[in-house]
């Protein structure tokens, strides 16, 4: 019977889990903010790596994985910003725990919501890197694994350090400050899985998935447990 | 998890309340640590012999391994305290743990230091990026710094502490990637292994690192132990300016109002 109960109760985190995904997703289709000025961010970022490198094509190519993350960092403050901006302005965090749904279902449905926008700019970048920089890509189905998993562990630390600073008055510099050396491991597993996957470093790709999944569940572990604390303390 | 945070004067320290940082206990813990620094450095300069390898570059070991391992400690206690805090609501170990980061992050920029002095002569660079637990160590030490800033946002104590009881156990994650990198990308390192477990050092090296050890974590113990004691006399002056404003306020509404 308790585990009936339990069932249930993850059914119920589940779909709490989806509608704040949906909620969010819906708020950024409206806003066409992803479309509108993520995106474009990110190919500016992709743009200016070739201004800086000289538009040196095999400089570029042999870049191509470490600049392709660093841009997809930067992709996750603009967009974490954004999704706990969503829950400050008109005191809608408030709201949302006065509906009196999990936080922990909070915290997987707004990490949800950033990780398809995420996923959504990263593809763009893919035929940003191929088209500017002639990256060539050897592995999709590693390049899918890579996107998907360190996606995974980006948009669960972002959530979770968003969640943070969302009640700071200094929160645009402190997230940044937090969230990058925190997914610094992203970077260096993603980059080395690229590497493998484009063919510019002779490295076993899927082996930093490991590294990259247990990033992701960690840092997922630490924010179901702590999103409630952080609602309704900082 | 959730109840409201006590104040510091519903948690008074067993050793009573006092208005310095010192005590006669740290006072000869500082006495310990002061003749073992000078210990250290009397067999670490000239007791020890010469590096047949590395020459006398090898010295710099007796501040760097230590300050490693110190750093370990201290991030692992902030890690415990974030949990102390998050869990239960001490806010002697949220101290603790605010004590410790800042520690912690001085003994890190110790090993950073030393570790890059030590790596030109024998590496023939001051940085490697190919060295995993080099950059790892890195990373965690702007991880410790990010704790701090969180530290010093001001505003509500007890938000304050929260956010900074998640980011210490964010943290944390990061302690067994550092401490274990070697061992996972053992092919991606310039770090020897462990001298002190593979049994490659020498009588007298070894007694000095070991002593070493000892001492800086004396020396860091000392050093948390009056952090912590700022840490708590700062939060008993804020509850007393509140009580003293409190007060006040109640004084003048009485005189306002006049003897009933």
């Amino acid at each position: 019977m308790k585990r009936d109960r339990g069932r249930a109760l993850g059914r119920d985190m589940w779909r709490d889990a989806g509608l704040v995904a949906g909620k969010d997703l819906r708020i950024e289709w409206r806003s066409r903010a992803t479309l509108g000025q993520i995106v474009p961010f990110a190919g500016l970022v992709l743009v200016l790596f070739g201004f800086a490198l000289d538009a040196n094509r095999p400089t570029l190519r042999l870049a191509t994985s470490g600049l392709f993350w660093v841009t997809a960092l930067f992709v996750t403050v603009v967009a974490v910003q954004r999704s706990s901006a969503t829950e400050t302005s008109d005191s809608a965090r408030r709201m949302l725990l006065l509906a009196g749904i999990d936080p922990g279902a909070i915290f997987v449905g707004k990490a949800a919501a950033v990780a398809v926008q995420l996923l959504v700019v990263e593809l763009v970048m893919l035929v940003g890197v191929v088209v500017l920089y002639g990256a060539d890509i050897e592995s999709i189905p590693l390049v899918a694994a890579t996107c998907l998993v360190a996606t995974a562990g980006l948009a669960a630390t972002g959530s979770l350090l968003g969640a943070l600073v969302a009640g700071v008055r200094a929160r645009e510099t402190i997230l940044p400050i937090l969230l990058l050396p925190v997914a610094a491991p992203v970077l260096i597993g993603a980059t080395r899985s690229f590497d493998d996957a484009l063919g510019s470093v002779a490295v076993n790709g899927w082996a930093w998935l490991g590294l990259l999944g247990g990033f992701a569940v960690l840092n997922a572990v630490v924010g179901v447990g702590t999103y409630a604390t952080l609602l309704e303390e900082a | 998890m959730n109840e409201p945070a006590p104040s510091v004067a519903d948690q008074s320290l067993d050793s009573g309340t006092s208005d310095t940082t010192g005590s006669r206990t740290t006072f000869w813990l500082g006495l310990v640590v002061l003749v073992g620094v000078v210990g250290v450095a009397t067999l670490g300069l000239f007791g020890v012999p010469a590096d047949d390898v590395q020459a006398d570059a090898v010295r710099i070991m007796f501040v760097h391994v230590p300050a490693a391992i110190c750093t370990y400690v201290a991030f692992g206690l902030t890690a415990v305290g974030s949990l102390m805090w998050l869990w239960r609501r001490s806010v002697w170990w949220d101290i603790t743990a605010h004590a410790a980061a800042e520690i912690g992050v001085l003994l890190c920029g110790l090993t950073l230091a030393t570790g890059m002095l030590w790596g030109r002569p024998t590496w023939g660079t001051y940085w490697e990026w190919g060295d995993v637990r080099l950059v790892t160590t890195l990373v965690l030490f702007l991880i410790m710094v990010g704790y701090l800033s969180v530290r010093s946002l001001g505003g509500d104590e007890a938000a304050t502490s929260t956010r900074a009881g998640v980011v210490g156990l964010v943290g944390a994650l990061n302690l067994p990637i550092v401490n274990q990198s070697v061992n996972w990308w053992a092919d991606r390192t310039l770090h020897q292994q462990s001298s002190l477990t593979d049994g490659k050092i020498e009588d007298l090296t070894l007694f000095t690192v070991l002593l070493s050890i000892g001492v800086t974590g004396l020396a860091g113990l000392w050093l948390i132990i009056h952090r912590f004691r700022i840490g708590w006399l700062e939060r008993e002056l804020r509850a007393a300016d509140l009580h003293d404003a409190l007060e006040n306020q109640r004084l003048e509404a009485h005189r306002f109002r006049g003897p009933a």
